[in-house]
Order: C-alpha cells, then structure tokens, then sequence
C-alpha cells in the first residue's frame, strides 16, 4: 500500500519542530508500524537526508520504549504498543500523522524520542521493597493468597511506556503511579512501607511536573498492558489511609 | 597467517582436515576453582577470598555496564554493600533491558514438588543439557545459588504465579523430568527485572548509583594491565567521555544479533564485550549459539526482528507436520493419521520436550524434507487443540493468554482456532567473554556476568536457565568474588594515576573517535542496515543450525569482503554531535563483523557437534550431534592480535568427576 506520513521532525530539544510531510510505497499490510518507519528511514538515508529519531528496541510489546502519538492516539488505533501496530490496521492511501508523547514532564529529545526519566525517579521515591541482596526469608514463609497475587500482577504488569501521561488531557501520572503503588501494597513483601511508598511516590510524580487527575479516564483507555482505570482510586485510598495514619 | 603442530595433532587425530588461520598458545590452566567436594567449594570460595572493609568500600568505584537481570542485580547489591556504583545503560531507562522480554521461567532447585528435584538434579541436568561443556564447578554454584534467588525475588515483591494455598506454582521445561520452573504467566523476565530494577532504583535515590541512561561504553580502558574505566558516548549529544574505576563488571547481554534477524532486541549488541576482548579479555566458544525452536516465521524482507514463544507453550501444545511432503491442507483438514507427532515418535521419554538444540533441528530436517508449513515451508505447527479439550479455553488461557495474544497480533491467526506456526530462530548465546570461577576475565579488573560471559551453560543452554544465571551472577556470585580482587589491589585509580591525561586513555579516546568520524566520513551508497542484514544471511546460511567445513570456509571468505566493502560503501547521515542513531548502528556492525569471524573460525576448528554446535560431518547414524570428546572436551578461549590476523586459541581443558560425558539421549 501507499501511504501519506505527516511526521514530527525536531533536531534538538531547544530547536522549533514542525510536521514533515513524506510518502511511502510498497508497505505491506504484515509489517509492523515500526518496521513501516524502517522502510522510511531507508529510504530518507539514501536520499542524504536524516532519518526520523525514535525510540524502539525489543518490538515484542515489553521493553516499553516505543512512543508514538498515530492520529492523535497513544500508540495508535489498536490497544497495544506501537511495535506491535501492524499495517493491517491501515488502508491504501491513508494519511497517517506521527507525532512524540506531548506532556509537560516528557520533553523532546529529538523527533519523536522525549525524556521519561521522570518515571524512573517515581519509582526511586518508594516504588521498592527495601530487602538488601541476601536478606531473604525462605520463599514459602508467606503464603499470599492467589487474588492478591493475580491483582499484584495485574498492576506489575506495567511496561512504563507513558502513554497513560501522553493520552491524557492533563499529563497526569496517576495510573503509571497507582499501577507500581497497588503491585507492592497488596502484598505482605510490601506492607511494612506501605504509608510511606504511597506518599513518596506521589510526591515526586508532583515535583516532576505531571499533571492532576481528573477522572478522564484517558490513560487505561491508552495503556497497552489494560492496567484498569480503579487502580487510581485505589491509590486514592492507599493515600488517604497513610495521610491518616500520619506517615 | 601463523600455525602451529600442537592444534594439527589434536585435529587429526579426531580425523578431520587441520584448518590453520590460527595459532595454539599455552592452555589456560587456572581457571581459579577451588577443589575438594564440589558442595564444598563455593563456601570454601568465599572463606578464602579476601574482604573489603566496610568502611573502605565506598572509597572504590566500580562501573557496571548494562541493567539486565546481571547487571541491574549486580549494581543494586555492590551499592548496598556500601561500593560506589557508576552505570551505564544505552536504554532511556534501565527497565528497559532485554532481559524484560524473557517470557517463560525461571529455575530453581526448590523441590517444592516433592517430584525428586534436588541441587545435584539441576547441577547434573545443566551439564548434560550443555552437551558436557561447561565447567562443573561454575554449574554446581548456579544450582546452589538458584534456591537463594527465588527467596530474593519474591521478598521484593516479584509476583510469582501461585496455587490457591497460596504457595508457589513451577512447571516443567525442556530437557528435564522434573517441575522446577517458577513464573509470572508469560512474562517472567519482565517481573524479574522489575523487582531489579526497583533494587537498583532505590540505590540510585539513596545516591549509591550514578547512572548514566543513553550512554554505549564505546571502548574499555585498560591501564598498566588493569580494567581501570571506560570510555563510553552520551547518545543525546554525542559527547565522547571517559568514566574511571577500580573494577569494570560487563553485563551487556549477548551477541545473537550478529544475526541480524533473532529475538534480541534491536540495539542489542556486542560492543561492550568486543571492545574488551580487542583489549585483552578472551572470548569463549563464540560458536555456540541458541536457535530457538518455537519462533514466530518471518513473513518477509521487511522483517526488523523474530518474537519467541517461550518454550513453556510445549508443555501443553504437540508439534507436528503432515506426513507428507507438499501437503497444503489446512491443518484442521489432515486427519490425525497423516500427521507426524515427530519429537513424540523420535523422543518417545521426553516428547515434546526435548532441548531446544535438538527440537530446532528436528524442525528444520522435517522442513528440509518438503513437510514444512506456512508460507515457503519454513514452519512447523505447535497445536493447542488437545490441551483446550484437556483443560478447557479458559485454563489455556490463564496459562498463556498473553502468549496467545501477542502472536495473534502478530500473524493475524487466532491460535485457539488454528494451530501456531513456528519456526527456529537465534535467541541467546552461550559463549562470551572467558571468565574465571571468579567471573574475571584475562583483564584484571574486568568481569563479566550474565550473558555476557560463557560460564555455565557450555554448548546449549536449557530453558528458563538464563533468568537463573544472570540473577546468580548479579546478586550473588560477582559482589562475593569482585571484593577479593579490590581487597588484593586496593589502589584508586585516581592514586594510581589514571585520569584523562594518561597516554592508554588519551590513546583509546583518540581510537573511538576516529572510528566515529570514519564512519561518518565515508558517505558512501548504503546504509547500515543494508549491510547488516546482508551479513546476519551470511551467517545464518553458513554458521546457523547446521554447519559444514565447506560453508564455514566459504563465509571466512565473504565476511572480510563485506568488511571491506563497508568501508568504502557505508552511509551514515548526520555528525557525531547529535542523537545519531545510524551512526550507533553502524558502529555496531564494525564489531559484528569481526565478532561473525571468530563465530565462523571457531565452528570451523570444533569439528564435533556439540549442543547447539551442529557440525553435519559429525552426527550419529540417527543424525544426532556426535561429540568427539577426545578432541574437543575443551572450552575454547581465543585472543585477539589484531583486525584480520589469526587469532590465538587458549584451551582450558574441561574436567568431569561427577557428570560422566555421555552421548546425550532424549529418547
């Protein structure tokens, strides 16, 4: 098939960005989005010009570097992340717009790269269990009931792509958050900093400059992984029992 | 080029033709392994290693490069010993390793099944499962250490799958008869890596780790004999930099995208390692390397990459082909009787179950046959529809849902309606940096963890052993054994001199940026990718499944024209001062190439088959891999002289007192 790309073109995080307009030929409906780009990219380097920046690597729907906004949709028309988009998803003649995660905590590298560093200094904040290497008690000394188990994977399975922040009208944070504080506080492994995790991990999701949560629901329509949408609410209460608490 | 009688005997005697592009230096003779009973010696280790005082730890830095299941473990555990961590990642974050996209399982030697499992089983089931080339001593360690880890992941909240009792649930994996793999569905790597990375991170916001995300070690710095830093580039703005520290650990992962095609992630790469063997450190059977059996097939040029399905899924799914050649059927259309069960039939004990070696063989000798499916006949299928009558869709589906789902996704088939089509494809690589029992390699001061070294699982390696190795390496082996190295040489590298004005510095940091400048340079007519996949068809025509003397020739001969054609031909847009992405690929590929050499010069001189080292002049009557023990029961470490020259092969005799080699038997 044959397609119109309008792509976001940036050089520096300081540089203005503009849309790019660039036509494709010969894309077959069983490559995947990415590979779509590849085919791009070729041909632009052949051409002397510079290939569109932008962040992939295990293309299995895991690592959660790719970070594509396709017609104005986290990840694109389907509920999975951009490398596993395939072109089946697309028709003959289709227009497609191409664009970076837009939020205020995720600034642009370059194209369609931006920093998400800020994720990983929420996690630094609280998203751990504090045990030191060899410290471990025998595996089976705590049971944990399977339901909390399969709600602790559930929440666990979070690939921190950030399409959760970039589908949001306000750049919030609140499911990436809400998915590692719930994975670690329903269990008995995380009980012990269960006040102060929460608390932390909030703190610093609002010192990175991601926005407030206003019950869009935006961010599990866009996750890939269907973290679900009361996980917030969840996190909600998790925050209001530690503020009481007074820890 | 150079040559020597000591190799020529050894070959002939086997009966195979000498192939003489390298020399024979001394045999490597102190692998540093103590002795006694093997239970004994990992205690025995420890107690004689020299310790660093707690209070003189945080005065030593050591880099740690890569944030894998090795080195995200390794990091998060020197910091809580009190060192000083400095690490590097080229991902935007360390979450975002390889290791993520392990799917099936980890092992453990827990024997919570009551089923006969024990630190001796796993010990023995590895070696044997390596084709008895792996030093039993490092392989002992790992099954002794694998009962420590589970302990580990769970205490961090990795959350296991588990039984309604709430008690961990294992299953079984291939090569084995017992069921000792722990999982979290089909994801894993994914939770393991989670819980360290979340270690890591909370020594990062302690301030115990200084990491350096978007940044390739580009070059390993070795001063008056010692691994004393690295040079590395920040790929955002190109910056070129030296990092200094009293020990270097390389926990980079693997080289299987020499491939081009294989499920490594795309940036997955070999540099790091390369780099330090140009520098000094030995590389170990580069030759063996996994092809997994239960791939997604390509469908076409356009492939970027192949996607696993773990092995987990043959546990439940029967792999078969039609019994005859051609046929184009639809699967549901050929009748139980003109299918062929073929690992049932050939490996009635083990059935679908047999080691990955061995199962991807099979598929490719019943594709070779003319019974293959699916487009070009490259695929066999991997049927569900037993285990969904067995269990019901919704048990599958609990069991491997996501699996499902992300082939579907991929091939637009529903595989609850129709069988998987799959097909072997490259996915890890044993060999890899020479270490010692230690995890040093020949450059004091280097070490190497995970995949990134060739220790434990000598020719073949059995599934969900790697999650295993990489934690035991990171959490528990190298921060024991780095601390007799710094105890011994407890100079900084700062009191000894090292610093940016050094001549070996200055001289490393020149080199690198020449190449850089090199590659951008040449402008030629083809991109990056062009030559790298040319080169990943190279080898995987004539050093993939099945080798030949003759094939293996024929690629020494076409990989140094390819070499040099890329030098002429190769087009990198962009300068070095800018997020460059083509130019970190191409710098890539200059090492693939010489790394794809050794691959090939390696295989070419073990003229057995061994594990995932299927030489076709050696196989049994049965077409099975034949070793030629007398030969070859050695680990083959090589040294680099130089681009192009014969390299030097050190053999480190392998010694079995408790697993006596036999020819591997599955049926």
């Amino acid at each position: 098939m044959k397609l119109t790309l309008r792509v976001w073109r940036q050089r520096t995080p300081e540089a203005e960005g503009a849309m790019a307009t660039y036509e494709v030929d010969g894309i077959s409906a069983d490559m995947s989005f990415l590979e779509m780009l590849d085919t791009l990219n070729e041909e632009l380097i052949l051409a002397g010009d510079d290939p569109v920046a932008f962040d992939h690597d295990c293309r299995e729907g895991i690592c959660g570097a790719c970070s594509l906004v396709i017609n104005g949709e986290a990840h694109g028309p389907e509920r999975t992340t951009t490398c596993q988009l395939h072109m089946r998803s697309f028709r003959d003649g289709d227009t497609i717009d191409i664009e970076p995660w837009r939020a205020a905590a995720f600034p642009v590298v370059r194209d369609l790269v931006v920093d998400r560093s800020a994720f990983d200094r929420v996690i630094q904040a609280g998203g751990y269990v504090s045990v030191p290497t060899g410290a471990a008690p025998e595996a089976h000394a705590t049971p944990v009931p399977k339901a909390d188990a399969d709600f602790a994977f559930e929440h666990a399975e979070c690939i921190g792509c950030g399409a959760c922040v970039a589908a949001c009208p306000n750049g919030s944070a609140m499911l990436f958050t809400s998915a590692k504080v719930n994975h670690l506080n329903v269990l008995p492994q995380g009980a012990p900093e269960r006040e102060s995790r929460v608390l932390d991990m909030v703190e610093a999701m609002d010192a990175e400059g991601f926005g407030g949560c206003t019950n869009t629901g935006e961010c599990a329509v866009a996750c890939p992984k269907g973290i679900p949408l009361p996980s917030i609410a969840a996190m909600n209460r998790e925050y209001l029992r530690a503020t009481m608490r007074g820890r | 080029m150079s040559d020597s009688n000591g190799h020529k005997e050894a070959m002939d005697s086997a009966g195979f033709p000498p192939y003489t592009d390298y020399a024979l230096g001394a045999p490597v003779t102190d692998a540093k392994a103590p002795d006694g009973p093997i239970a004994e010696r990992w205690d025995r280790r420890r107690f004689e290693a020299k310790l660093v005082n707690p209070a003189n730890r945080r005065k030593h830095t050591v880099i740690v490069v890569g944030t894998g299941l090795a080195g995200g473990a390794a990091g998060a555990t020197l910091a809580e010993q009190g060192y000083h961590v400095v690490q590097f990642c080229y991902q935007d974050s360390p979450r975002r390793a390889h290791s993520i996209a392990a799917q099936g399982g980890i092992n453990a030697a827990k024997n919570y099944r009551n089923d006969g499992d024990s630190i001796h089983r796993l010990f023995y089931d590895t070696v044997k499962g390596g084709d008895f080339r792996a030093r039993e001593s490092n392989v002992h360690r790992l099954a002794q250490v694998s009962v420590e880890i589970i302990d580990q992941c769970v205490a961090q909240g990795v959350p296991f799958a588990r039984e309604y009792g709430g008690l961990l649930d294992t299953r079984s994996f291939g090569g084995v008869q017992v069921s000792r793999t722990f999982y979290a569905r089909g994801q894993t790597g994914q939770q393991l890596l989670l819980g360290a990375y979340q270690a890591l991170s909370r020594q990062i916001g302690a301030g115990n780790v200084e990491l350096h995300p978007r940044t390739e070690m580009l070059d390993l710095l070795v001063v008056a004999g010692r691994a004393r830093g690295i040079v590395a580039r920040d790929l955002v703005t190109g910056r070129i930099d030296t990092y200094f520290a009293d020990a270097v650990v390389l926990a980079s992962g693997g080289y299987g995208n020499v491939f081009y095609l294989s499920t490594n992630a795309m940036n997955s790469n070999a540099t790091a390692v390369w780099r330090a063997h140009r520098r000094g450190a030995y590389f170990a059977n580069p030759c063996f390397t996994q092809i997994h059996p239960t791939c997604i097939p390509r469908t076409g040029d356009h492939q970027s990459k192949l996607t696993l399905m773990s092995e987990s899924l043959r546990n439940d799914g029967r792999i078969w082909v039609p019994k005859a050649k051609g046929d184009t059927r639809p699967a549901a259309e050929i009748p139980e009787d003109e299918r062929d069960y073929y690992l049932e039939r050939i490996y009635p004990a083990f059935g679908n179950l047999v080691p990955r070696d061995i199962a991807s063989r099979a598929a490719k000798n019943v594709c070779d046959e003319g019974r293959g499916v699916g487009p070009g006949g490259q695929g066999v299928y991997l049927d569900f529809a037993d285990a969904i009558a067995r269990m019901g869709r919704a048990a599958v589906e609990e069991k491997y849902g996501n699996l499902f789902d992300m082939y579907e996704r991929i091939t637009a088939e529903n595989p609850y309606e129709v069988p998987m089509r799959i097909y072997p494809a490259v996915h890890y690589t044993m060999g890899g940096l020479w270490v010692d029992y230690d995890l040093q390699t020949t450059v004091p001061g280097l070490f190497a963890i995970g995949e990134a070294n060739f220790s434990d699982h000598g020719a073949n390696r059995l599934g969900a052993s790697a999650l295993m190795q990489g934690l035991a390496d990171g959490y528990f082996v190298l921060p024991s054994t780095i601390n007799d190295y710094l105890a011994r040489n407890p100079h900084r590298a700062d009191e000894e001199g090292v610093n940016a004005e050094h001549p070996a510095v200055q001289e490393a940091v020149a080199d690198t940026e020449d190449r850089l400048n090199l590659l951008l340079a040449v402008d030629g007519d083809r991109t990056p990718d062009s030559f790298h996949r040319e080169l990943g068809e190279i080898m995987w025509e004539y050093c993939g499944m099945a080798r030949t003397d003759a094939g293996l020739r024929k690629a020494l001969e076409l990989i140094p024209r390819l070499r040099e054609e890329f030098w002429r031909r190769i087009k990198v847009p962009g300068t070095g001062e800018e997020f460059n992405q083509s130019l970190e690929k191409a710098n890539r590929i200059v090492d693939y190439f010489e790394l794809a050499e050794l691959m090939c010069l390696d295989a070419l001189h073990r003229a057995e088959s061994c594990g995932g080292h299927f030489r076709e002049e050696s196989q049994t009557p049965d077409g099975e891999a034949a070793r030629q023990d007398e030969a070859f029961s050695y680990a083959a470490a090589w040294e680099f002289t130089g681009t192009g020259a014969a390299p030097v092969l050190h053999k480190e005799d392998l010694v079995f007192e408790y697993v006596h080699p036999t020819q591997r038997s599955y049926a």
